[in-house]
């Protein structure tokens, strides 16, 4: 194609844009409020997603044994659990390690825990934590754990694991379902406007078939255009949510002083490299599609 | 050139057949003229040529191409060897004399510096050279009817074809159009023209097919226009 023909084709596209503001604005907004809640959602399943991670590092799986395993049996026991994939690494916590945490976290520095220096209660107590990859695979893991010998029992912190997995599938339908009726609006609009540029310029379209113009070159302005409405319905959002996420993060951490330090939100630049992306190829997809299935109808050439 | 064998066509909701069973023959070089009374099948004799219709039966070939079953994405490239005009001269409103005719070069992709020599060229074909930069809405009917012959010949066509070209001009400018007719006739082109200005057909001496009610019911060598 010549570059003349490709120049024509954008300032037609741009042309048709004007020529229909209004019905061209009523695009862009929708289009940029489907972006910017895919946005939202986005960043929120990731830092939810990314939160339960920190979780699932920071709560593991204990492994206890029996009474009279030898240390050497034990850490046998921890190389086999090591090899399951979704194990992501384990510790072994002696029974002296073990009191001394018991100590650390219940006399704190007290006299009183004197009394057992020579004498471990916790001398049978010595465990593996075992700290898993993905939260669901959790429940796998213990019940294979608890058929390797020695293993006396298993303590996992489920209920954690399981709140945080169905929040983020909850949140991922809901978002799913409002991102999808919004797409589909979308669409619609988007074939609106491109249909009202077909019947503005229908005298010139007609013209152009008379002398023998390509099906292509009678359709590619249009199809430009909603390409061009999808991509300004992304890029306002983007710009805006991109300074958003962080005024965003600030709020919640000031609002909710107890999760400083407990949790971190994944940062914007991280959030932006698939999400600029992403939100910029559905919306001119979605453009795309929009004039694609009016031009279809209406523009029979 | 053109060849009709046994054209028909029907439009689905009209009983009646616009065009039957014609049968025509127009060589290269020739100049035309189809007349009739209004509902006698003219216009879609060009709709046919122009492949905006299709034939119900028979056969149509032009340039040697056949017109039934020619795939969708050839139509485009056949058109550029037909040049066309219309009474209601059918111009870009929004655009100034020189980009009207551009228009035509511009949609078959030609380059802008091949444009930018063959618009001024034709313009001056067409006796309209010092004005390229009007604005069509500016120009009188037979000037506007000019530009438009300008855009039917920017792309060297083999055939134009004229549907009531003078429909819509005094008897004066009518005189002036159809002169330029024949000079792009003189100069090799084929000339179809659609009309029933009995005055002017009777002028100029050529070949005359009279149609009614889609039939073909007359074709004279320097005939005349004889209403019915």
């Amino acid at each position: 194609m010549r570059i003349s023909t490709i120049w024509y084709t954008f300032k037609q596209g741009f042309k048709n844009i004007k020529r229909n503001w209004t019905f061209s604005l009523a695009s862009v907004i929708t289009m940029a409020a489907c972006i910017f809640l895919f946005g939202i959602f986005y960043s929120i399943i990731n830092n939810v997603n990314h939160i339960a991670q920190r979780i699932e590092q920071d709560v593991p799986v204990t492994v206890f044994f029996e009474e009279g395993t030898t240390e050497e049996q034990m850490q046998q026991t921890g190389a086999e659990i090591e090899q399951r994939p979704e194990v992501a690494r384990t510790e072994f916590i002696s029974a002296d390690a073990a009191w001394e945490e018991f100590k650390d976290l219940y006399f704190q520095g007290s006299e009183a825990a004197e009394g057992f220096k020579d004498d471990n209660p916790l001398a049978n107590s010595a465990s593996y934590r075992v700290y898993v990859n993905e939260i669901e695979k959790q429940a796998e893991l213990v019940e294979y754990i608890e058929t390797l010998p020695n293993v006396r029992s298993v303590e996992q912190s489920e209920t954690a694991a399981q709140t945080l997995g169905s929040f983020n599938k909850l949140v991922s339908y809901v978002s799913i379902a409002i991102i999808v009726i919004l797409l589909i609006v979308s669409v619609f609009l988007i074939g609106n406007t491109v249909s009202m540029g077909i019947s503005v310029r229908k005298e010139e379209i007609a013209i152009m078939k008379m002398i023998g113009a390509t099906d292509f070159f009678v359709r590619a302005p249009f199809l430009l255009e909603g390409m061009i409405l999808g991509f300004i319905g992304a890029a306002i959002p983007l710009v805006g949510l991109y300074f958003g996420y962080g005024k965003a993060v600030e709020y919640v951490l000031n609002k909710f002083n107890v999760l400083t330090g407990v949790v971190d939100f994944i940062p914007v630049g991280e959030i932006y490299m698939v999400l600029v992306p992403v939100g910029l190829i559905l919306a001119m997809g979605i453009g795309l599609l929009g004039s694609t299935v009016i031009v279809r109808k209406h523009l029979r050439v | 050139m053109i060849d009709l064998e046994n054209v028909s066509m029907a439009y689905t909701d009209k009983g009646m057949p616009a065009v039957s069973h014609a049968n025509l023959h127009v060589n290269k070089g020739e100049f035309i003229f189809v007349v009739g009374s209004s509902g006698s099948g003219k216009s879609t004799l060009i709709k046919l040529l122009l492949k905006e219709l299709d034939s119900t039966a028979g056969k149509i070939t032009v340039n040697g191409q056949v017109l039934e079953g020619m795939k969708h994405r050839k139509v485009a490239k056949y058109r550029r060897k037909i040049g066309v005009v219309f009474q209601d001269f059918r111009l870009l409103k929004d655009r100034n004399v020189y980009e009207n005719v551009a228009f035509a070069q511009r949609v078959i992709g030609r380059p802008t510096r091949v444009i930018k020599k063959r618009v001024p060229e034709v313009l001056m074909e067409v006796g309209l050279g010092g004005k390229y930069k009007k604005r069509v809405t500016e120009l009188s009917g037979g000037e506007q009817q000019r530009v438009a012959l300008a855009r039917a010949l920017v792309n060297r066509p083999d055939i134009l074809l004229a549907d009531e070209p003078t429909g819509n001009l005094d008897p004066h400018t009518s005189q002036e159009i159809m002169k330029l007719l024949e000079q792009i006739n003189n100069r090799g082109t084929t000339v179809l023209v659609v009309t029933h200005d009995r005055e002017i057909v009777n002028s100029m001496k050529k070949r005359v097919v009279t149609m009614k009610d889609g039939s073909i019911v007359n074709d004279e060598k320097e005939g005349e226009y004889y209403e019915n």
